[in-house]
């Protein structure tokens, strides 16, 4: 494929950028501290870095799309394609940096929900883009919309053109996002984080798409990810970035072969990977069942403006004592409310759930409460998990003080206890949550779950809101308090290779039905069910030459 | 869509109801409103028990609040102590306050539309915070208090600066002359500004604040990096979804302008809705029981139509709540 | 805020008595954080002064001052001078007591519909937003009301139906509470749904909390920016409606002084003898603008994410 030797002119030059954000009156934040990168023609250039490491906001600078509070230094030199000669970006004036806009460099973000204005519909928008830059008749620019929607995958486009955005699903918005980009033929399509909203199956297709538009029209990429997998997928080179600096530059397949900066290797450690870790073997004869449920359906009830809804239907699963099943399924497969259900936080409407001996259909408000000590619950956006107001001693005390279990002098003590169970500082009883960072808080959310030593944890997500070192430390964490602790748990994940690392056995859910159950090994190596399938063979591997190959085969599996 | 109309019709026609129920215990059951004309020296107990019959103020509770519902379905409000149809009071004063209410509500709207988006634009410059006093001092004045301002020092000295008078500080429109359009437009000015700017000020923060959430919003970024130009962002991506949230608001407030015409008539002299109100409750038989029933039946019911016109606006403006 | 849970750490315990001290100066620069976002706006700062001093002028002055509101002076229609610093009315009413009369009166009202509405209106939106159903139906229906008829129209209405008792100040302030706490309540039941999104409360729900405690415990508290913003705009609010009802001839009524009373028999002469309806407007305004300027700058000093 290409490499950068072969072309020695680039078609975008990136020389010693700086971003600084002003803060209140006289502070200066550097979020990017001189940076450099080059992208030839036809190349997939990754840049990749976690949360705050600047690679959205170097994105962003390109196509000057940064806040006013912003100041952008150092040198942007993009080849044009008029006179063929690189033109400096940074002081471009607006009119001649909108020119380059959509027509030369192109934009697709993050957030398919939002990337499209809700009140037009999407014919509309992609005509406009279509019409910035260029004189289009009314007849000739809705056959190409239409021509683009096919192209990017969207089902009968000819009459989907007068759809609204709310009238398609995140992964469909992001192919019309996609469109957007396409239908000015750029020659450079800037990706920031365009899968990281979306469910892996349609990350998949997503991925497909940008390739194979590179490989037909020879459009470069710069592609900004924090997930290896997507980077081993699609990406030639790559730009490891940390707080604002590169670390590391290279080709994809010797950055992961040997990469060369500390920082690189512990990112690529960190990702988890299916069928490397041992996953754990089940418990072969259980003593003690801790969770069974038959045939449970959840239904929500038709509300305002909303038709009923049943999100779980007729599922049947147990966990046994000490065993932790990892439930997987991607958005809307309705294992949220399952999990919410097992905690008594969701009624089921039929069925049978019984959670550590107490039948939850239909229970008692009175004999939920009561029942509750003995289930913990972490959420998934430590965000909103906690009380703003409310400092974490008071936070961890509140289970011993709800339950009368501790005598009030006893409570530092207890709570200590916590702080050192999840590897915090005792000093952190004194902060408030905001003071604390994602992973740090995830780890009081655990504390808080397991204060009351309960024998069920139901987790949902705990660590899709982290980035993936974080993500490592977190699973590393909750596999070590649960060979401790023993408790049963219910783990709810979008991701496989978590299941992988800490499930003992692994439930597969699509459109609120389990289609797959068993040993997590089992489940993983030889899936049964086609969606299992589907789902391992969507999961990006964080090794390029067996992604690509991976990647090829789906293709043309699918084709 | 048309569910959602439907339902909304259904839940004002219970408001109204609600809102008969109301006011009718408030007026007819506070006390007897004939008690300050049996103290008058005037007045003998035979006429006021002749009042007392034919306003069927003797009748048992049910059968009144009955009766009055029948008169209203009826399209009749009954009558005011000096005999007048309490219908063509109301009416006749209902034409003239919209005449001061519909100009206001628009102008309210534009020139808070106006105000939040320069606003919003020029945030935290001297423009925006010029504009941010300009809506807090607006809020802090009372619609009267600016009102008589006007009437002294913008009427007064201009109508003395030209010897004539351009503007008028008294009634709708300058009796015994046939009706023109610039009379009556130099009897509206003051108050029509005056009731407009009453609202301007907290739809105009309302206006910046959406304003600024939709700049701030992912497919404004998504136009400019399309390489639309700026007034294009600003107007037709920014501006056309910054409209939804102060339709709702402007509507929900509708009930509040009627509120702040009754003072604004007062302090104008103009013989409206707001008049009418204020004579029934301080006249020297009040309250004029059949007069003030009527008159908030007859406001709550067009608030009422005002909602659910704004609620077929919003269904306009906005494709997610169409179906 | 909530000093009392402090107490939980428990004061016997020796060996911890540095943490609970640095506990309790940690609280306390919780407090002054929020007093430091306060002051950094200036408005909020000048407002609070501005109501101040006021307040304290219109307490003292009374004894000070040799004319009370209802002394009639041998001038009559005097312009502003020594003798009478805002003037007298064609009878004679030194107008500095008559207005200062007035601002008392308007106040005591605003601060008593301010107290009285916020403290139903939290109590009846807390219920209605958590528990739901038939409350909050019945709630919701009642706010609905409000919306359609003018507040000014019921509390005229209202004023009347009192007729002579309605010109005492603790009357009228009964009459606009009784309206007025209609929307707060509406308020407090639409950020208490939405707080009921956070995890935090389902997380107190899998601890066993009760629905008392997680009331008073998460959600009001998580609330009180809200709630304290709207109580002071309502002192605004009130003085308002109040005014107007007063300008229109209901409320309250004289020989008793009010700012909208003044505003009233002084309009005529507003360009004669402007001091007549120039400094109870003056004070009417002033006192409304630095009430928002505060309840603004409580606005950024309660936001719980406000970073200290």
């Amino acid at each position: 494929m290409t490499t950068s030797e072969r072309a020695p002119d680039p078609l975008l030059e990136v020389r010693d950028l700086r971003v600084t954000f002003r803060e209140g009156t006289d502070q200066q934040v550097e979020a990017v501290d001189g940076i450099s990168f080059e992208v030839h023609p036809g190349e997939v250039l990754a840049i990749v870095g976690e949360s705050g490491s600047g690679k959205s906001i170097t994105a962003h600078s390109v196509l000057g799309l940064l806040p006013p509070l912003a100041t952008v230094a150092g040198s942007i030199r993009l080849r044009r394609r008029t006179s063929g000669r690189p033109e400096e970006l940074i002081g471009l004036s607006s009119g001649a940096m909108r020119r380059i806009r959509g027509a030369e460099v192109a934009m697709i973000f993050q957030e398919p929900s939002t990337a499209l204005n809700p009140v037009y519909t999407i014919g509309w928008q992609i005509k406009e883009a279509l019409r910035a830059h260029s004189r289009v008749s009314g007849r000739t620019a809705r056959d190409m919309v239409v021509e683009i929607l096919r192209r990017v995958g969207i089902p009968e486009p000819e009459k989907r053109v007068g759809y609204y955005p709310h009238q398609f699903s995140g992964g469909q918005r992001q192919r019309i996002v996609i469109a957007m980009a396409l239908i000015q033929n750029p020659d450079l399509i800037i990706a920031d984080e365009p899968t990281t909203a979306l469910d892996v199956t349609v990350q998949a297709e997503i991925l497909d798409l940008l390739r194979a538009h590179r490989d037909e029209a020879g459009t470069a990429i710069v592609l900004i990810t924090h997930n290896m997998g997507v980077v081993a997928d699609l990406a030639d080179r790559m730009v490891v970035m940390y707080q604002g600096c590169v670390v590391e530059t290279g080709p994809v397949s010797e950055v992961f072969e040997q990469p060369q900066h500390p920082y690189t290797r512990n990112l690529l450690a960190a990702v988890p990977r299916v069928g490397v870790q041992s996953a754990r073997e089940p418990v072969a004869a259980p003593d003690r069942i801790a969770v069974e449920g038959r045939d449970v359906v959840i239904e929500y009830p038709a509300g305002f403006r909303r038709a009923s809804f049943r999100a779980v239907n007729s599922v049947s699963f147990r966990i046994a004592a000490g065993e932790v099943l990892g439930l997987v399924g991607e958005s809307g497969s309705g294992k949220t409310s399952l999990g919410r259900a097992v905690a008594g936080l969701n009624p089921i409407s039929s069925g049978s759930l019984v959670a550590l001996g107490q039948e939850l259909k239909g229970i008692s408000r009175g004999k939920l409460r009561s029942s509750r000590k003995d289930v913990g619950f972490v959420f998934q956006d430590p965000a909103t998990s906690f009380n703003p107001r409310i400092r974490l001693f008071d936070c961890l005390a509140e289970p011993f003080i709800v339950n009368n279990s501790t005598e009030r002098p006893q409570l530092r003590q207890a709570v200590n206890e916590l702080f050192d169970l999840v590897h915090l500082p005792r000093s952190f009883a004194e902060r408030f949550p905001h003071e604390l960072s994602g992973g740090q808080r995830q780890r009081v959310g655990i504390a808080r779950a397991i204060a009351l030593r309960p024998s069920l944890i139901i987790a949902d997500e705990p660590t899709s809101a982290l980035d993936v070192s974080v993500q490592a430390q977190i699973l590393t964490l909750f596999t070590e308090l649960q060979d401790e602790l023993n408790y049963a748990c219910l783990f709810i994940t979008h991701d496989l290779a978590v299941v992988d690392m800490l499930a003992h056995r692994t439930a597969v859910m699509r459109r609120g039905e389990i289609v797959e159950q068993g040993a997590t090994r089992e489940v993983l190596l030889h899936p049964q069910h086609e969606y299992t399938q589907q789902l391992i063979g969507s999961l990006p591997v964080p090794d390029p030459a067996v992604q690509r190959d991976r990647s090829s085969r789906r293709q043309a599996v699918t084709s | 869509m048309l569910t959602f109309i439907l339902k909304r019709i259904v839940n004002g026609i219970a408001v109204v109801i609600a809102a008969s129920v109301l006011v009718f215990a408030l007026v007819s059951l506070a006390g007897d409103p004939l008690a300050s004309m049996l103290s008058s020296p005037g007045a003998s107990p035979q006429t006021v028990a002749q009042y007392r019959q034919t306003l069927h103020l003797d009748d048992p509770i049910m059968v009144r609040y009955l009766s009055w519902v029948g008169g209203i379905l009826h399209g009749d409000l009954g009558k005011s102590y000096s005999g007048q149809s309490v219908n063509s009071m109301i009416f006749s004063g209902l034409g003239t306050t919209l005449k001061m209410v519909i100009p206001a509500a628009v102008f309210g709207l534009v020139g808070a539309v106006f105000l939040g988006v320069v606003g919003a634009l020029k945030r935290n410059t001297a423009v925006d915070h010029l504009i941010s006093a300009l809506s807090y001092a607006l809020y802090a004045i009372p619609v009267f208090v600016l009102a008589i301002l006007l009437k002294g020092y913008i009427a007064v000295p201009l109508n003395n600066a030209f010897g004539a008078t351009v503007l008028y500080t008294i009634g709708d429109s300058t009796p015994g002359v046939p009706p023109s359009l610039s009379d009556q437009v130099r009897h509206a000015i003051l108050p029509v500004f005056a009731l407009a700017v009453y609202s301007m000020g907290p739809w105009s923060r309302y206006q910046r604040a959406a304003m600024i959430e939709v700049m701030s919003s992912e497919y404004i970024k998504v136009a400019r990096a399309k390489g639309l130009g700026r007034a294009r962002v600003v107007i037709v991506h920014g501006l056309r979804n910054a409209l939804i949230p102060i339709v709702t608001i402007a509507g929900a407030d509708f009930a509040v302008i009627v509120g702040g015409a009754v003072v604004t008539e007062t302090v104008f002299g103009w013989q409206g809705m707001g008049r009418v109100l204020v004579d029934a409750l301080t006249g020297p038989v009040s309250p004029d029981v059949y007069v003030v029933q009527g008159w908030i039946m007859v406001v709550a019911i067009f608030v009422v139509a005002v909602n659910i016109l704004v609620d077929l606006m919003y269904g306009v403006l906005d494709p997610r709540v169409r179906r | 805020m909530s000093g009392v849970q402090g107490s939980g750490v428990g004061p016997a315990v020796d060996e911890h008595a540095e943490k609970i001290d640095a506990y309790a100066s940690a609280r306390n620069s919780q407090i002054a954080g929020a007093l430091r976002a306060f002051a950094r706006r200036r408005s909020a700062l000048v407002g609070l002064a501005v109501l101040l001093l006021i307040i304290a002028f219109t307490v003292i002055t009374p004894f000070l001052w040799k004319y009370s509101y209802s002394d009639i002076t041998v001038d009559f229609s005097a312009a502003p001078g020594w003798r009478h610093p805002f003037g007298t009315d064609s009878i004679g009413h030194d107008l500095f007591a008559q207005t200062l009369r007035g601002i008392a009166t308007s106040l005591k009202v605003a601060t008593l519909v301010a107290l009285l509405s916020t403290v139903v209106g939290t109590v009846v939106g807390a219920v209605a937003g958590y528990f739901g159903r038939a409350w909050d139906a019945v709630l919701m229906r009642v706010a609905d009301l409000i919306m359609t008829i003018p507040v000014l129209a019921i509390t005229l209405v209202l004023a009347n139906v009192l007729g002579a008792k309605g010109s005492s100040w603790f009357l009228l302030s009964l009459v606009l509470s009784a309206v007025l706490w209609i929307p707060l309540s509406r308020l407090v039941r639409g950020t208490l749904l939405s707080l009921m999104k956070n995890d935090y409360i389902d997380a107190a729900r899998m601890l066993g909390a009760s629905d008392r405690r997680i009331i008073i415990r998460h959600l009001l508290p998580n609330a009180a920016g809200p709630i304290i913003v709207d109580a002071t705009l309502m002192v605004g609010r009130a003085i308002i409606v109040a005014a107007s009802m007063e300008y229109l001839g209901l409320g309250i009524q004289a020989p008793e002084v009010s700012l909208g009373l003044l505003i009233q028999r002084g309009q005529g002469a507003a360009t004669t003898q402007p001091w007549l309806f120039g400094f109870p407007a003056l004070f009417l305004v002033l006192i409304i603008l630095s009430v928002n300027f505060v309840g603004d700058g409580l606005r950024d000093a309660l936001d719980p994410r406000r970073t200290v």
